[in-house]
């Protein structure tokens, strides 16, 4: 079972080549109130990592310390030397006083050839718009933007602060594998945050759930199944994402989760252990689910 | 830039007074420089700073000549702390930011008018600090000035870019490895010298105007920040120019005439605006 609660591992344990950012025992607070505490974290290259949590649970709090904009008040942060950072933060204002195209934004960060302004542009699908005032944006547009500035930094540490937001269903699709586009190319290590649990389960390497502390990290499946998540966003929810990334090859613990309807259901039953498309559930699936190690992810 | 600029629009307005030509040569420096920054103070909104920063001066003129050194210098130390003092208090969040400066700059008004009068054997005039006296300017102001606000547009100049970026969101600035702390010390040092010398030209009490009105008319005009930035700089010395061509003509109060004519000119490019915005409609300019 890979779900870990809060480790305490020194980070020179955690930490191999591959870690881009480690976090360890962090803490933080704002006028009395523990925003963070003891909080463990790792990125590594090529690793989607997405941070989910309530509102107010410290998510963007944690990404701000990763990326050294805020000192934590305990613990600390390593960082693997000469990172370059790409930033998305939840949201910029634009003054509309200041009168700035799409094109001086996004190489206000550093030069850039004009091919590579082109092909980041048409990734993010904003081609066309180079010269478009960025007060005349959409919310949408703001935040391809952003993302589009923070590509043309080539970062080996990219983190999204809620990417999603204001962006519809169908573009959260294309926009999640787009993220993954971006770590195959960049071999980057990414920081999502959201409180999307339904795309995040659907292309995320690790999650790590957070209320202030960290309650569980592991695989999306894994995590989904742990009691303190289920805690935090209710058992209907962790169900229903369980069902949404159902595999096979699990084994149920029927271990006094909630059960409401009684229907708990014998699961060594003859499945078909070979093929993997996600379940089609339709039935009631009150129990829990408890995923193992090793079987194998699309 | 700007002292041929200021040459070539005094030789060609006939003015015959030595005074006056120091007037319009101060008024020129300060507003040249004065747009440009002054885009920050309203791209970054910091009116209000600015405000406070000015209303504190009367008690940098108090400081100046308790300790003997000249007024300018005691205004722009004062600014300094003042600004200083803001950001170290805003820090703490005890009260609202706009209070807070709003707390400051009548404060040390009041200090600052309480200081002048317990002054014995001094007789300040007052007016002069309140509403400007460009056509007081004497030499030594004109060196004071100019070299001032070369070294601001310098600066101005050199850190350009990181202001920029800063001002676009500090954290995404921070990111990208600019040294955001500095910038705005930098910046709130830039505004002190500007207010400290830009008060000998309109006041205190409209020192601010210099900095955002032609700022707010070159907007309306501009499509990058740098033509926003240079245009504020021509705007705010036409302002000059005509405010003090209006006072001289019709003998009216240099400060305010100059600042009406910046309010004049934003009028106009209100007009201006529009019928530019019609003509977009109608498919006549790209």
């Amino acid at each position: 079972m890979n779900v870990q609660n809060q480790s305490a591992t020194p980070i020179s344990q955690v930490r191999d080549q591959a870690t881009l950012v480690a976090a360890e025992g962090v803490g933080m607070s704002f006028q009395g109130r523990q925003i963070l505490s003891d909080v463990d974290l790792t990125v590594n290259r090529g690793e989607i990592v997405t941070l989910i949590g309530l509102n107010g649970s410290g998510k963007s709090t944690l990404a701000r310390i990763l990326l050294g904009l805020m000192q934590p008040e305990a613990g600390r942060v390593w960082r693997a030397g000469q990172l370059r950072h790409g930033y998305v933060p939840q949201d910029i204002t634009i003054d509309p006083a200041m009168p700035l195209t799409l094109q001086r934004f996004l190489t206000l960060g550093g030069r850039v050839g004009d091919t590579v302004l082109e092909t980041t542009l048409d990734e993010v699908g904003l081609s066309g718009r180079l010269q478009a005032q960025m007060a005349a944006l959409s919310g949408g547009e703001l935040h391809r933007a952003m993302l589009g500035r923070a590509l043309l930094r080539q970062p080996d540490f990219l983190v999204l602060d809620e990417p999603m937001a204001g962006v519809d269903v169908a573009g959260q699709g294309q926009l999640y594998q787009l993220i993954e586009t971006i770590r195959d190319r960049y071999n980057c290590g990414v920081l999502l945050i959201s409180h999307d649990l339904h795309v995040v389960m659907a292309a995320t390497d690790r999650v790590i759930c957070l209320n202030h502390h960290v309650c569980c990290t592991g695989r999306p499946d894994s995590v989904v199944g742990d009691p303190e998540f289920r805690a935090l966003f209710g058992a209907a929810v962790a169900d229903r994402l369980a069902l949404y990334h159902h595999h096979h090859d699990h084994s149920h613990d029927p271990d006094g989760g909630v059960v409401p309807l009684g229907q708990i259901h014998d699961h060594d039953h003859d499945h078909d252990h070979d093929h993997d498309h996600d379940h089609d559930h339709i039935h009631d699936h009150n129990h829990r689910h408890h995923h193992h190690d090793g079987h194998s992810h699309d | 830039m700007i002292t041929i600029i200021a040459t070539t629009i005094t030789t060609a307005i006939p003015m015959i007074e030595d005074f006056m030509l120091r007037a319009v040569l101060g008024g020129v420096g300060v507003a040249g420089v004065a747009g440009p920054l002054g885009c920050f103070v309203i791209w970054r909104g910091m009116v209000y700073f600015g405000a406070a920063l000015a209303h504190s001066s009367l008690l940098g003129v108090a400081l100046g000549l308790a300790i003997g050194v000249p007024a300018d210098l005691g205004i722009a130390v004062l600014c300094l702390l003042m600004a200083l003092g803001f950001l170290l208090l805003d820090r703490s969040r005890l009260v609202a930011s706009d209070t807070l400066l709003g707390i400051l700059a009548h404060g040390s008004l009041a200090l600052g008018l309480l200081a002048l009068a317990l002054m014995e054997g001094l007789r300040v005039d007052l007016m002069s600090y309140l509403f400007g006296d460009i056509l007081a300017l004497n030499l030594r102001d004109l060196v004071v000035i100019y070299g001032l606000m070369t070294v601001v547009l310098g600066l101005l100049v050199v850190y350009w870019r990181s202001l920029l970026s800063a001002t676009i969101d500090e954290d995404l600035a921070r990111v990208e490895g600019v040294a955001t702390p500095r910038l705005k010390l930098i910046f709130t040092l830039l505004m002190a010298v500007v207010i400290a010398v830009g008060m000998k030209v309109v006041g205190i009490l409209m020192v601010v105007s210099l900095l955002i009105i032609p700022a707010a008319t070159a907007r309306r005009l501009a499509n990058s920040p740098e033509k926003m930035a240079i245009l504020a700089g021509f705007i705010g010395v036409l302002s000059v120019v005509m405010g003090l061509a209006a006072s001289y003509q019709w003998d009216l109060p240099s400060g305010a005439a100059i600042v009406a004519a910046a309010v004049a000119l934003f009028l106009l490019s209100l007009l201006a605006g529009r019928v530019k915005a019609r003509n977009v409609q109608r498919g006549e300019v790209g």
